[in-house]
Parts: structure tokens; sequence; C-alpha cells
């Protein structure tokens, strides 16, 4: 019988750290399989985020460098600039995207560096302890919300993908989420695309997923699912931006 | 063939990074090292390498990091204030175990203080700017000449012992140009393995930069490889210059364009049949601390002269032997200790009763 189900090449036989329902364990292995399918796996370089996917070189198995929070944009931009054959790639939770690296983000994405971005959106500090993200919706309770996000006090949720998308440097942008086996392929159709955009030399690519977090949502796995499709995919819209 | 031109101190810098092999440079506009980052803009994509004004001094010390951790040789460079801004970047640096080279060219602090030279990042600079336990290579340049010396120096320095190196020179010595003697252009650029580098995963285990290590213990192993290294260092690379040092009764201890001012008195004085010595540190970290330790059996009163309230002197202080008077005599904020006050401070030291 023929096996049409393995582990990619690009992902290690381990377990993961992440927490039950957690999206980035899904995340991880859509990109081994994109990175297997274009067969780039001995010229892939990532760069990890702090926040919770910081060891996800204990997870894949191509080269990887660590960077501070939110500077994996400047990170990335000099390991391609001097590598410019390489498949470089960060993987950015909001907190290091959207918050502490929005400027590193912004003008990596001015310059037009031809990178792929994958930004796992889940609307929380997931490391830390569940803080507010610049992503926490308006009246979601996290341990820095204990009321719920109050915009008069904390803003609103920042839609950074639709602003990347106004730059003339960003070729794509596109959001995608985990919530169920469509959307699931789906994002790997879009994380596939944007590593294609940069094997053509098309420029900076940027695939936000919408992804669960039930320890700090304090909700089930099934619970979480139901939110990104019910509430937090009405304020971040699905679909290509650019 | 060497070539001798005019240069200021910050473009001799930037001539000799790339003389160096450096192929990677991103750096954000402060004064009063403008120059160097414009030399950058344009002699680097022309010989070969990446050129990026960055959004920040943040952005520029990560691009470091990131071409660096590619395995190519890179350099950033700023002034004081952008320095305090790189410091979380030269931390990862320096717990990723990559070499890099960061050139200071100080101005007066703190805060945005102003653009006249300064000496006072000695401490930031030797004594860890950033969190952790960890040390820099400090090299501090005392002409345009040894600007350009001992950046090619630095990048050698920071590839044999994976470490970052900086130049600590100021407003003056990159504002002044002073003659140049080049390297021989065809002289082959040094390779150093770096098997640890990001190149693709071809062939060989995937390679990790990082400075993580989240087992209870694993920091601790990570930083006892680190002081090793650094003790390595330490026994290694110590430089300085001492000049009348044989018969000195007191001897003036000055880095950087502050050892040529008061190296000018020392000699004047030395006309006059004084007998004053002086002793300049090249390598601020590691410092000569035995080698002042050695003088001061002989020599029993030192004067430590500096743009600063009085930062490098606290080293002389406990490289010297018990009973051994140190004096120290400085300005900062933009102010240049002058050949008269310099002079009559010598004098005072030279005087006094013990």
């Amino acid at each position: 019988m023929a096996k049409t189900y393995k582990r990619p090449e690009s992902l290690y036989d381990v377990a993961t750290h992440y927490c039950a329902g957690c999206g980035h364990g899904i995340l991880h292995r859509i990109v081994a399989e994109v990175i297997d399918e274009l067969a780039v796996r001995e010229k892939t370089i990532a760069v990890a985020p702090v926040g919770c996917a910081v060891i996800a070189y204990d997870y894949w198995k191509f080269d990887c460098a660590e960077s501070a929070h939110g500077r994996a944009l400047a990170v990335a931009t000099a390991i391609k600039r001097v590598g410019p054959d390489k498949v470089v790639f960060t993987y950015q939770g909001d907190g290091d995207l959207a918050a502490i690296g929005t400027a590193e983000t912004i003008h990596a994405a001015n310059r037009g560096e031809n990178l792929t971005v994958i930004f796992v959106n889940n609307a929380v500090y997931g490391m830390t302890g569940g803080q507010m993200a610049p992503t926490t919706l308006l009246s979601q309770k996290t341990a820095t919300t204990p009321l719920g996000r109050d915009a008069k006090l904390a803003g609103y949720p920042l839609r950074i993908s639709e602003m990347l998308a106004l730059l003339d440097g960003v070729y794509s942008a596109e959001r995608t989420s985990l919530s169920n086996p469509k959307e699931v392929l789906n994002t790997k159709r879009a994380i596939k695309q944007a590593f294609e955009n940069q094997i053509q030399n098309k420029g900076f690519s940027i695939v936000e997923v919408l992804s669960m977090c039930p320890t700090y949502w304090d909700k089930t796995p099934q619970e979480s699912v139901r939110w990104i499709e019910e509430v937090m995919s009405q304020y971040f819209k699905l679909g290509k931006l650019k | 063939m060497k070539k001798k031109i005019l240069m200021s101190g910050n473009e001799a810098m930037g001539e000799a990074a790339i003389a160096a092999g450096c192929r990677f440079y991103a750096g954000y506009p402060i004064t009063p090292q403008n120059e160097l980052t414009a030399y950058m803009a344009q002699e680097l994509p022309r010989r070969g390498g990446i050129f990026i004004q960055s959004e920040s001094e943040l952005a520029a010390i990560n691009m470091v990091f990131g071409a660096s951790a590619s395995g190519v040789r890179s350099m950033t460079s700023s002034s004081s204030p952008g320095i305090s801004l790189k410091q979380e970047g030269i931390s990862y640096i320096s717990g990723a175990q990559l070499p890099a080279v960061i050139i200071n060219v100080m101005r007066a602090g703190p805060g945005l203080g102003n653009i006249w030279p300064a000496q006072s990042d000695y401490f930031q600079a030797t004594k860890g700017g950033g969190h952790g336990d960890y040390r820099l290579i400090v090299l501090a340049p005392a002409s345009v000449q040894e600007s350009y010396d001992l950046t090619m120096l630095a990048f050698s320095l920071s590839d044999r012992y994976r470490i970052a190196s900086m130049i600590l020179s100021d407003g003056l010595l990159g504002q002044m140009m002073e003659p140049l003697e080049l390297c021989d252009p065809d002289r082959p650029v040094e390779k150093i393995d770096k098997p640890w580098a990001l190149t693709g995963a071809s062939g060989r285990k995937p390679n990790i930069v990082q400075s993580l290590y989240i087992r209870l213990g694993d920091v601790e192993k990570h930083n006892l490889a680190l002081q090793k290294n650094y003790r390595r260092i330490a026994s290694k690379e110590v430089r300085f210059e001492g000049k009348f040092l044989d018969d000195a009764k007191l001897v003036v201890v000055a880095y950087g364009s502050m050892s040529r001012i008061a190296g000018a008195v020392v000699e004047e004085l030395r006309k006059q049949g004084k007998k004053i010595g002086l002793f300049r540190p090249v390598t601020l970290w590691p410092f000569p601390t035995e080698e002042l330790e050695e003088l001061s059996k002989k020599v029993k009163k030192f004067l430590a002269i500096e743009m600063s309230y009085g930062q490098m002197v606290e080293d002389v202080r406990l490289a010297v032997g018990k009973g051994v008077k140190v004096d120290f005599y400085g300005r900062s904020g933009g102010g240049v200790p002058t050949e008269k006050q310099i002079e009559r401070e010598i004098l005072k030291a030279l005087n006094s009763k013990r």
C-alpha cells in the first residue's frame, strides 16, 4: 500500500512543547511540508522569534537563527541580502511582529525585502502568560486587561497586515486561519505561494495566520476554533489583502 | 604597492573595514560619525558588499547579527546615544558568539549631550553596556593611521575568538584628517573557517545561532565557555604603548586622542628634564593590568587623564600596587583638556608630597 501521509523530512520526529489545542504544531508542519515540496531544505534559513515558537529549531530540520524580540525582520533582511540564493523566512507572533517589532516589520516591508513572513496572530502573548497583544480584541480578557480590552485605555486591535498591504514594497499579503481542515489547507496554499514568491524574486510576502491559544483564551480547543470563526475572523477578515 | 593618502578618521575606519573583507554594513545617521556611513554607502556596494541605511540603531545592530550569523564580516558604527540603543543587539551577538565590529565615535553625554568629543563611554564599552556576563574587545586608536590599523585588527580578532570588537574613537579622531598609509590592495584577505555559520544545511546537520539555553544549568555551562574564551583573550591580546618609562618618576595614563595631547606635553616636559612617562592602553579590554602593576613596582605616582570624569582611572587604580598614588584629571561634556591644563596637573602631581 502506498504511504500517503508521512512526517516531512524538514520536521524532526519529536514531541513539541506546545499546549493542547495550540496552532503552532500545525503551522510548523505546514512550513516543513512546503519546504520539502519546494525542495529547498538545504538552503533554507529560518529566523525564530521571541515568544512561544522561540525553539522552533528543535522541530525544524534546517538552519535557524534566533533573534531578539521584534528584530526578526532586521536579522532576516541581512541574511537574505548576503545570501540572495537562500530561502529566508521569519516566523513571528503578534507581540513580536506588531508591537515591539513594528518598526522592523514596516521598514523591511517598505524596502521590499525578498522575504517570506509567517505571522502567527493568536491575539495574546502566550509565552509570558497571556497578556494583551496588539491584536487582542476589544473586550477580550487577558492578564493585563482583566476587565476586557477597553479601546479608551488600550487602543484598538491592530490590523497590521492591512497596513502593510498599503506599502509599495509589499508584493503579497494574505490572512488565513487554522480553525478547520479546509482553512488549514488554504493556509498551506498561501504559505507555499509566499515561498514561491521569494524563490521567484517577487519580494516581500506576508501570511497572517489566525491561530488558537486555548490556554490563554480560557477556552477548550473546540471553543477556540469556534471563537476564531465566529469572533476573531469577523474583525480580522480572512482573504487576500494584496 | 602601498599608497599614502589624506583621510579623516571616520573614513579611514570605513576603508579599513572594506580592506579587511567587511561585506556588510548597516548604520543610522548620527553626528560625529556620518562620514563613515556615507563612505560605506559609496564604497561598499561597488566593492562587492551590502550597505543598508537602517530605520534605527536597533535594526542596524540586528542586521549585523544576521549578516554575521551568515558568516560574513560585518560592521556597524554610531556615536554614543546610538551605541546605547545598540546594547540589546550587542548582548545577543555576545550570547550567540558572533563576530562583529562596532565603531563608537564618542560624543558628550549623558542623554543627547552634544556632538563634541568625549571619552565618557569607557564604562559602557569595557564593563558591558548590555545585560549579561559578556566582554567586548575594545580597541582605542590614537591617530587616523591607528583608526585604520585597529579596525583591520578588530575584524581579525573578532573572527578568531568569535567575539564582538568595539573601536572606541571620538569626535576629535573621527573628524580630523591625517596622512594614512593604506595596506597593499593585492594582499589576500584573511579567511577564517566558520563551520557554525548559517549557510543552509546542505550535507551537514542544521546550524543554530542562539543565545537561549532553556534547560536549567545550560546557560551556566554556556557562560563558563564564554569566560574561558575571555580569559584566553585577556592572556594573549593585551596591547599598549609606553614612552619614557625607564626612569619615570610620574607616569601619565591616557588613551585615544587624549593620549596625543598628553603625549605632546610629556615630550615637552622631558625636554625640560622632568622625568615624566606616558602609558597608553591600546586595548581597553583586555586592559593592560599586569603591565601597569609591574610598572607600579618602580613608579609610585600615576596621573590618569581622560575626557570623562574618571572612568579608565578605576582600572588604573585596580592595577597598581598598594602605596601607589593615582591622581586624575578630566573634562567631559565637549571640553578637551588643553596642553596648559595638562602641564599644570602633571606638575601638581609630580610635586605633591606623596
